[in-house]
């Protein structure tokens, strides 16, 4: 009997006891009617070769694995940046727990939203009723100070109106006439969910900015942009800004939100962008985002107030951190101060140290847009090459922008940029062409198990290793980090390769 | 950190009456029918058991828009729970990318196979929907995307077609998708109208599951089978962490002869065998008894609930099963109860003294809250209160064999309600979902997801008690609940604590 009390075995080695072993393989043999071992692997090896990737290519309609998910997660997580913010989403409700799931099972943190929980009916009559009563609920139960409304697919196949609903829902006394419910419409169906997240910051700034008296002042706002290292990034970024003596507003800042404390309270809501903020950054003199892939109609509104607009891909690494700092320095007239250049010095200097180890080193990069361009040219920073770059949710020109990334840099020669592919794709690749490291989330260990590829995760959504959200990756400390995670996968990778018995080979005790 | 309270209705019938004030009226009207006490148990009918209690409140009703329910769809019923597992076919989620990217590989079925090559469970296949989709219908995409995974993974025995919300609202024919490509490839093609508008939560997701196995799977293979008379299929189990396999040995080792596992490591032909059994076992009842009534029906394959939590029950279950076939399955019963007793009584007199008089908080989904009652009672612990997302009456009815008058009832409960009743009672563990572990843990009150183990497990059979035991542990005594207050926050002054 392989289970003890001394020892309890879990599934990890439970089930590599010789019992189970034996019963999966009576179990295959007489009941699965599954093909025989030789054909698996035949099988198995084919869907390696270069054959097997030509017809994957070729695909036109199957999308497997792929890299996003849908516009309305990136609404709840934008919503989650404002102070005391519930997010309602209009529509089917099984939604609104997967939301929720997702999200903490990123952060291992709470996730509140509501849903308008519409069914059959409200399929044939519109969900006019869910709204009135749904919005009266939740006003009365979780005492928001602002409710964000956006639509799962279901509402939008059937064509409801938040704007009239919302009305409606008004003058119903659901809520407060006075009271901010700003809406957008989020269509699954319609790009991904860095799509959602810039519909549903315009929605809310619409909210605010609306009929607004317009009076310049000298702050400016920032555009954090969807991003699973927002709670150490967004932290990172006031400390920069805050160095620059800058006056600023994070538009939906979710590092208090999506990082509350332990001490014996729930805190359904925490921190976020002020609602008076939010209203005030109409006068703003200029918006910033730092994910131009998740902010063009959140960009073209502030335009629309006269504010500058500027737009960065997630600033990661020396030259794009360079560049996002000279850009508000050029805007605020603030200037960078020594302690930055020597934080950047420290950046560079640790680059130089570890140099040899990277230099040449090749890599797989897939995630959103912004990220996938900002970890590339990290990469050629430091000389490797970010051979495969793929962007489920990327678009031509995205890719167009890839190509004169990698036309930049002679390290960037043997690259090509992969807008729309999924991680079915991604796996002929490292099948066909593998890389020496794969940079993703999660989702790549799958990857990594069936090409060997060492994965290191980067990017959202990181469910299977925990806290890694808490530390930024943005700015010249940011990068330290990313370095350092690059650097210790290098390593652990050439030690592995030392574990071989029969010698003493590549082993070494400094590196 | 916990009251130390029994059961007591009184007290759990003032928090009814408290969490409701907070509601608008006619929510409040709505909501006081899905909260309850459990009351004494009536006299049992002539020959019947007796219940420990009576649990009824109203369930399997329309959540209320707007009060965060907790509660799933029927995408997540039929895709999530009951095909999903099903490892050998291509599970399509037909619609827009995001419930498949949500529900990929997040429910811990686990299988033995060679992923992407002849299972595919821990797989997202989407059709993707874009705008044209739903305005000129995606049933030309939904046959291409079939032809391109026959193409790209010819060792798949069969494609389910889950439909997410939009299908059913445009107009799409996948019934007939589904005839013209089984009739091309003489592959099983299954069409699931599981739109996530239908129904009030999984359960309805899981109950069209049913009708589709029973309409597209079952009959429908000319395969030989050779039966035995020692034949069952486990039913309702989804091989979570391994659950499936840790039953599977017990049924094996007495003498039996599994069939099917449905659906967890299941394939396509461990459906089709199903009929042949000589008894349907149904573990998870709520998900999959429709399709055990089905087979009564029409095959006359005999079903009967078991459970395989905790020691109790899985003696109780081993003798009820072998009850059905004769003397060597009886004396194998016996004989696997007698071989892991020592387990047993090892593990208890382990763990029991850690967790004895502590006091559990369930909300799980619809069995859970009341099959793992006595694997909790076996170590010592007790329920205070319990209640299930999608329940139906029938499930309530069973409750009571399970729970003690005075237990705190809770159907469909909303974030608000459970956050309340949770710092109201501070019970000494709560075992729910993912979305309830990380507010339960900041109150401070240790957690343990019942729905995936907490990614842990096997829960059932012998094998699985003892990592239940040991998870309930780790889980209540574990000293980082005691530095939850900063020592400068205490009232005492400082000294006197050094003393």
């Amino acid at each position: 009997m392989p289970q003890s009390a001394e020892k309890v075995l879990d599934h990890s080695l439970l089930f590599r006891e010789p019992e189970y072993k034996e019963m999966f393989a009576k179990k295959r043999a007489d009941m699965e009617n599954m093909p025989a071992a030789e054909k698996v692997q035949e099988t198995a090896d084919w869907t390696k070769s270069w054959e097997y990737r030509e017809k994957n290519f070729a695909r036109e309609s199957l999308s497997i694995n792929p890299a996003k998910a849908c516009q309305p997660l990136g609404a709840v997580f934008a919503a989650a940046g404002f102070e005391k913010t519930l997010s309602f989403v209009h529509g089917s409700q099984g939604c609104v727990a997967y939301y929720r799931s997702h999200l903490s099972r990123h952060f291992k943190e709470p996730c509140s939203a509501v849903s308008s929980s519409m069914t059959e009916d409200a399929a044939v009559f519109g969900g006019l009723n869910n709204m009135v009563e749904g919005l009266k609920n939740a006003y009365a139960l979780y005492s928001p100070k602002m409710i964000a409304v956006s639509t799962t697919c279901m509402a939008e196949v059937i064509g409801d109106d938040l704007q009239s609903f919302i009305i409606g829902a008004k003058e119903k006394e659901s809520v407060p006439q006075d009271f901010p419910v700003p809406f957008a419409h989020t269509p699954a169906f319609v790009g991904s969910h860095t799509t959602g997240y810039d519909n549903m910051l315009r929605g809310i700034l619409e909210g605010f900015w609306a009929n607004a008296e317009v009076t310049k002042n000298e702050t400016i706002n920032i555009v954090p942009g969807f991003d699973g290292f927002a709670v150490g990034n967004n932290r990172e970024l006031k400390r920069i800004l805050d160095l620059m003596g800058v006056e600023y507003t994070i538009l939906s800042d979710v590092s208090d939100q999506f990082d509350t404390p332990s001490d014996g309270e729930f805190r359904m809501y925490d921190g976020g962008t002020t609602l008076e903020a939010a209203k005030n950054a109409v006068n703003a003199k200029a918006t910033i985002s730092l994910q131009q892939y998740c902010s063009t109609k959140t960009l073209q509104y502030a335009k629309s107030f006269d504010q500058e607009t500027a737009s960065f891909h997630y600033p990661m690494g020396v030259a794009a951190t360079d560049e996002f700092l000279m850009k508000v320095s050029d805007i605020t007239g603030k200037e960078i101060p020594e302690e930055l250049r020597m934080e950047r010095g420290r950046l560079v200097d640790a680059m130089a140290d570890s140099q040899a180890t990277l230099h040449g080193k090749t890599y797989a990069i897939y995630g959103d847009p912004d990220f996938v361009y900002a970890m590339a040219r990290f990469v050629l920073e430091f000389g490797g090459e970010p051979r495969h770059c793929l962007a489920t949710n990327g678009t031509k020109p995205w890719a167009k922008k890839m190509q004169a990334l990698f036309d930049s840099s002679p390290f960037g020669a043997e690259c090509k940029a992969y807008p729309g592919n999924d991680l079915w794709h991604m796996r002929s690749l490292l099948a066909t062409e593998p890389t020496d490291f794969l940079i993703g989330n999660s989702h790549g260990k799958f990857l990594e198990r069936d090409t060997g590829v060492p994965l290191i995760r980067l990017t959202f959504p990181i469910f299977d290793r925990h806290h890694h959200h808490r530390f930024p990756v943005w700015g010249y400390q940011g990068g330290l980090r990313v370095l350092v995670t690059l650097l210790d996968k290098a390593f652990d990778t050439l030690d592995a390769a030392g574990l071989e018995p029969g010698g003493d080979i590549s082993f070494d005790l400094t590196r | 950190m916990s009251l130390d309270h029994k059961n007591d209705a009184e007290f759990h019938a003032s928090l009814i009456e408290e969490v409701l004030k907070a509601y608008p009226d006619k929510a409040q009207k709505k909501r006081s029918r899905h909260l309850s006490v459990a009351k004494p148990a009536e006299a049992p009918e002539e020959g019947g058991e007796q219940n420990l209690s009576e649990c009824a409140v109203k369930s399997n009703i329309k959540s209320i828009p707007g009060v965060m329910t907790i509660r799933g769809c029927a995408y997540a019923g039929s895709k999530g729970v009951v095909w999903g597992p099903v490892k050998d076919m291509v599970h399509i989620s037909h619609g827009p990318v995001g419930c498949g990217q949500y529900s990929w590989a997040q429910r811990r079925n686990y299988y033995t196979g060679t992923t992407g090559v002849d299972t595919f469970v821990t797989m997202q296949f989407t059709t993707d929907f874009q705008e044209r989709d739903i305005v000129f219908g995606g049933d030309k995409k939904l046959e291409k995307v079939i032809d391109e995974i026959n193409e790209l993974f010819p060792l798949a025995n069969g494609i389910s077609v889950q439909s997410e919300c939009p299908i059913g609202l445009i107009g799409d024919d996948i019934e007939a998708v589904a005839r013209k490509k089984k009739s091309e490839t003489g592959k099983t093609v299954v069409p699931v109208r599981c739109e996530g508008f239908r129904g009030v939560s999984q359960s309805l997701g899981h109950h069209i599951a049913n009708d589709t196995i029973r309409d597209w799977v079952l009959d429908k293979s000319e395969r030989e089978f050779e039966a035995t008379d020692y034949d069952v299929t486990i039913i309702g189990d989804y091989n979570i962490g391994g659950d499936a396999w840790a039953s599977r040995r017990l049924l094996e080792e007495m003498g039996l002869r599994v069939i099917g596992s449905w659906s967890g490591d299941g394939t396509l032909a461990e459906l089709e065998q199903a009929p042949k059994a000589k008894l349907n076992l149904i573990h998870c009842y709520r998900s999959m008894n429709y399709i055990c009534r089905h087979m009564e029906e029409k095959h006359g394959v005999p079903w009967t609930e078991y459970n395989l939590f905790g020691p109790t029950q899985i003696a109780q279950s081993l003798r009820h099963i072998a009850s059905y076939f004769d003397d060597t399955i009886k004396e194998g019963a016996e004989r696997v109860i007698a071989k892991y007793q020592p387990l047993v009584d090892a593990v208890i007199s382990k763990y029991k003294p850690r967790l004895e008089g502590k006091t559990v908080m369930l909300y799980v989904g619809g069995l859970r809250p009341r099959h793992i009652v006595n694997a909790y009672d076996d170590l010592g612990m007790e329920i205070v209160g319990t209640g299930y997302e999608f329940a139906h009456n029938d499930d309530y009815q069973r409750t009571g064999h399970y729970v003690k008058e005075g237990t705190l009832i809770y159907d469909d409960v909303t974030g608000y309600e459970l956050e309340k009743f949770i710092e109201q009672i501070r019970p000494n563990l709560v075992g729910s979902g993912i979305k309830e572990k990380y507010p339960v843990q900041k109150m401070g009150i240790p957690f343990r997801q019942m729905h995936s183990w907490d990614y842990s497990g096997p829960y059932h059979g012998y094998d699985g008690f003892a990592v239940f035991a040991r998870d309930m542990d780790l889980a209540i005594n574990n000293p980082v609940w005691d530095l939850f207050d900063a020592p400068w926050t205490k009232t005492e002054p400082l000294a006197v604590a050094a003393e």
